[in-house]
């Protein structure tokens, strides 16, 4: 087996000679993986709706990425494996039966003005999934509710003819909202929701078929040193705090809704979050804070999407002021005004 | 503060304690020598000692080609203040007083000298039992034998005003593959003892402190069997760059050694545990720095701990440990983290050569990229052991931004690697650091 030794092939280069295995790849591949279980379980049970609705937003995802680096005559990156994350959280993030055509533009926007036209992955400010989402919900936002009663094939004729403006969304969230503006209590008991939404609600976006299966997935980012606890944690403490100060339940509040997908695989993308520990905190307690105020204050009992969107604009300015301390730099060295 | 400083977005889970905050748990890759005893390499034909293996002057050739010179004999020496001199390893003739290439890719001055066939390894040419024990030290030509190289006789003379309380030895060999203070720990714990002694007398200091990773329970159990008086020995936790002098004063007192200052403004004096044993063998016996031991490791046929001469080139080193096997990506002088990687297997073994290790392919990171971006994950603000936010120096660095990259402690970098270690797009942080820290310097940034 021993070769010469006078001519070995080898590389020189700067230390260090080792490196973590983690890649760039592996990461999206780990977070597609913890979000695979919700995703097949939502197919499982509600079918073609879940296939068409994953499908279109991730090949619109993945053709905008590769059409645009085509045309721009700039090497492709699709393998970096983040154009399909975006597709797979967009899908997630938007109802089943949400017509393709939205979810097409939806995962274009979220791609082409979410991601490349700030200079591709890396330099994004906002999540690039959720700029997508809110592109498709404040263009469409009142019929997006309704489009159980008509779904995939629906053209926007069929929106304005049958006035979806006007379907209720009926889902839980929306109910315990409208009975709380009505009346400050609840018409139903929300402690008797906790089961449907941790295993098998099939009301609002695709990610909300279960809470259990999204907690998991977050779980296994976590243990694997993927994504940092602090933003989920700040996010769903605070959200269950503040639910609890206005004398809701804060159990159903996190489980219902955005909040889990929001938590752990939208407010976590790297980019548009944070780069120090205590700025992660941080910024998931801010996540949470202002998703639980657009749930009791604000118009939207849905405000996951604005709320991470709002914190991913002030995650620069958390990252000035919660900057690291220089190991043997006092703190009360000026430079780090 | 930062005692539960264990990353958590880092190589895998960090679930283990950690001593200082940041760092990470690469792979140790110790298995394959941590058993095997030191043993000596033979001794080559023809030796090429550089006449500057020491951070400092070099040396002044003190030999002409042709000359007969002993082992042990002075063949190199300048007078400066930070500067060691330079001995023969073996008895022969000098066939040449030129130049080689060092590990470092630097070209240096170097005597040249053919071996005899017979050589007694046990005798040698003492150095003069004169002047004090500092004296002693520099004449047997002493440096740090953990891979800095830096005069030990200089650091045993701390400025006026500071008081050194407590001597450490560093034994924590962090680095992965190396396992030469391991073995040294393990097989000589009393003169390792002894070498933490003779230090805190030297100094004045209080106490002395033996420390050493965890992983490594056999040295630890071997030094605590031996230690006496003020000796103690410490077992912290395994986490790179646990070794690094600054983040070992802090997880062993607690202290910060303060911005600009040396590490003696915490009244701790650090030595590698191998150069304190040199030190003893110097004081006892006069014997000077010739040899050491050299872990030879990765893709060799035997790989070891073996005892080398100082001038043993790595070709008849890795020779001996029977030739390459399978794909080498790359040949390390040192630990892979802060190692030099070689261009030439034609460079000798210096008084810093703690290592050679043969990567193979897989094992190697694969060749830097300033193509990929940042993609903005933390890892490297998490790991950094010097609490820096690497992503931002490198980027400023890149964009030639010197004040910026100063203003945000770029020259507090000790280049321990962990930032570039870490990065999942493989950019070349720490190599774009380095560029930051020399401009930085060279403008006066202290």
């Amino acid at each position: 087996m021993s070769e010469e030794i006078t001519a070995p092939a080898r590389t020189v280069g700067p230390s260090p000679h080792i490196s973590a295995k983690t890649t760039c790849t592996g990461i999206m591949l780990w977070v597609v993986a913890a979000l695979a279980p919700a995703a097949v379980w939502a197919v499982v049970t509600m079918g073609l709706v879940a296939v068409q609705l994953l499908a279109v937003s991730i090949v619109v995802a993945l053709g905008t990425e590769w059409a645009w680096n085509a045309i721009a005559r700039k090497p492709q990156t699709l393998r970096d494996g983040s154009a399909l994350v975006t597709g797979l959280l967009l899908a997630m993030s938007l109802p089943p039966r949400t017509p393709w055509w939205m979810v097409a533009i939806g995962a274009f926007i979220a791609i082409a003005l979410g991601k490349l036209i700030f200079g591709g992955l890396g330099h994004n400010l906002f999540n690039p999934a959720l700029v997508g989402r809110a592109f498709v919900t404040l263009s469409w936002g009142g019929v997006l509710a309704g489009v159980q009663n008509r779904g995939w094939f629906a053209t926007l004729a069929d929106f304005s003819a049958e006035g979806f403006d006007t379907i209720s969304g009926a889902t839980r969230l929306g109910i315990a909202a409208s009975d709380r503006a009505a009346s400050g209590s609840y018409g139903f008991d929300l402690a008797a929701q906790y089961q449907p939404l941790l295993l098998k609600n099939l009301e609002g976006s695709l990610g909300e078929i279960s809470a259990a299966l999204l907690i998991l997935g977050g779980l296994v980012l976590i243990i694997k040193g993927i994504i940092d606890w602090r933003i989920p944690a700040g996010y769903i403490g605070t959200m269950g705090l503040v639910s609890w100060a206005f004398g809701s339940d804060p159990v159903f509040h996190v489980l219902a809704g955005g909040v889990m997908l929001g938590a752990f695989f939208m407010a976590t993308d790297y980019v548009s979050s944070p780069m120090s520990k205590k700025g992660r905190l941080v910024y998931g307690i801010g996540c949470g804070l202002f998703n639980a105020l657009g749930r009791f204050v604000g118009p939207m009992p849905e405000s996951t999407t604005f709320a991470i969107l709002f914190m991913n604009g002030l995650a620069p300015l958390i990252d000035r002021i919660t900057r690291p301390r220089v190991f043997g730099v006092v703190k009360t060295d000026e430079e780090r005004a | 503060m930062a005692t539960t400083g264990a990353s958590l977005i880092g190589e895998g889970v960090c679930v283990g304690r950690s001593a200082f905050a940041g760092g990470v748990h690469p792979p140790g890759y110790k298995e394959s020598t941590a058993g095997s005893a030191v043993q000596w390499a033979p001794v080559p034909s023809r030796l090429v000692v550089p006449l500057s293996q020491h951070l400092g002057a070099p040396c002044a050739a003190l030999v002409e080609k042709g000359d007969r010179v002993e082992r042990g004999q002075l063949i190199g020496d300048v007078d400066a203040m930070v500067s060691a001199p330079i001995h023969s390893p073996v008895t022969g003739v000098v066939a040449e007083v030129g130049t080689t290439l060092t590990a470092g890719g630097q070209r240096v001055a170097a005597v040249v000298i053919e071996s005899d066939e017979a050589q007694d390894l046990e005798s040698f040419v003492a150095v003069a039992e004169t002047g004090d024990e500092k004296a002693r030290i520099r004449a047997a030509g002493i440096v740090g034998m953990g891979g800095a190289t830096f005069p030990s006789t200089v650091k045993l003379s701390p400025p006026k005003g500071m008081t050194i309380e407590t001597v450490i030895l560093n034994g924590c060999e962090c680095e992965p593959f190396l396992t030469c203070d391991h073995r040294l720990m393990l097989e000589e714990p009393g003169r390792v003892v002894a070498g933490a002694e003779r230090i805190r007398e030297i100094i004045g200091a209080r106490r002395a402190i033996i420390a050493l990773e965890d992983n490594k329970p056999d040295a630890a159990a071997a030094l605590r069997a031996v230690a006496t008086g003020a000796v103690e020995v410490v077992e912290l936790p395994t986490m790179y760059p646990q070794g690094a002098e600054k983040q070992l004063i802090y997880a062993l007192l607690k202290k910060e050694v303060p911005h600009g200052k040396l590490p003696a403004a915490t009244g701790a004096l650090v030595h590698n545990v191998a150069t304190a044993v040199a030190m003893v063998d110097a004081l006892e016996s006069g014997k000077p720095l010739t040899e050491r031991i050299v872990t030879v490791t990765g893709a060799v046929a035997r790989p070891g701990n073996y005892r080398v001469l100082i001038g043993t080139l790595v070709s008849d080193l890795i020779e001996y440990a029977g030739g390459f096997v399978g794909d080498v990506e790359r040949v390390i002088s040192g630990g892979p983290m802060t190692g030099m990687a070689l261009g030439s297997l034609d460079v000798p073994i210096t008084k810093g050569s703690s290592g050679i290790v043969a990567l193979p392919k897989g094992v190697a990171a694969p060749a830097i990229s300033d193509d990929q971006p940042c993609i903005r994950c933390g890892r490297c603000p998490d790991s950094c052991p010097m609490g820096l936010e690497p992503y931002i120096l490198a980027t400023f660095s890149g964009k030639r931004m010197w004040d910026a990259a100063a203003e945000r402690h770029i020259i507090d970098c000790i280049e321990c690697g962990v930032c570039s270690y870490v990065c999942p797009t493989n950019r070349p942080l720490l190599q774009l650091i380095r560029v930051g820290k020399s401009a930085a310097m060279s403008k006066g940034v202290k």
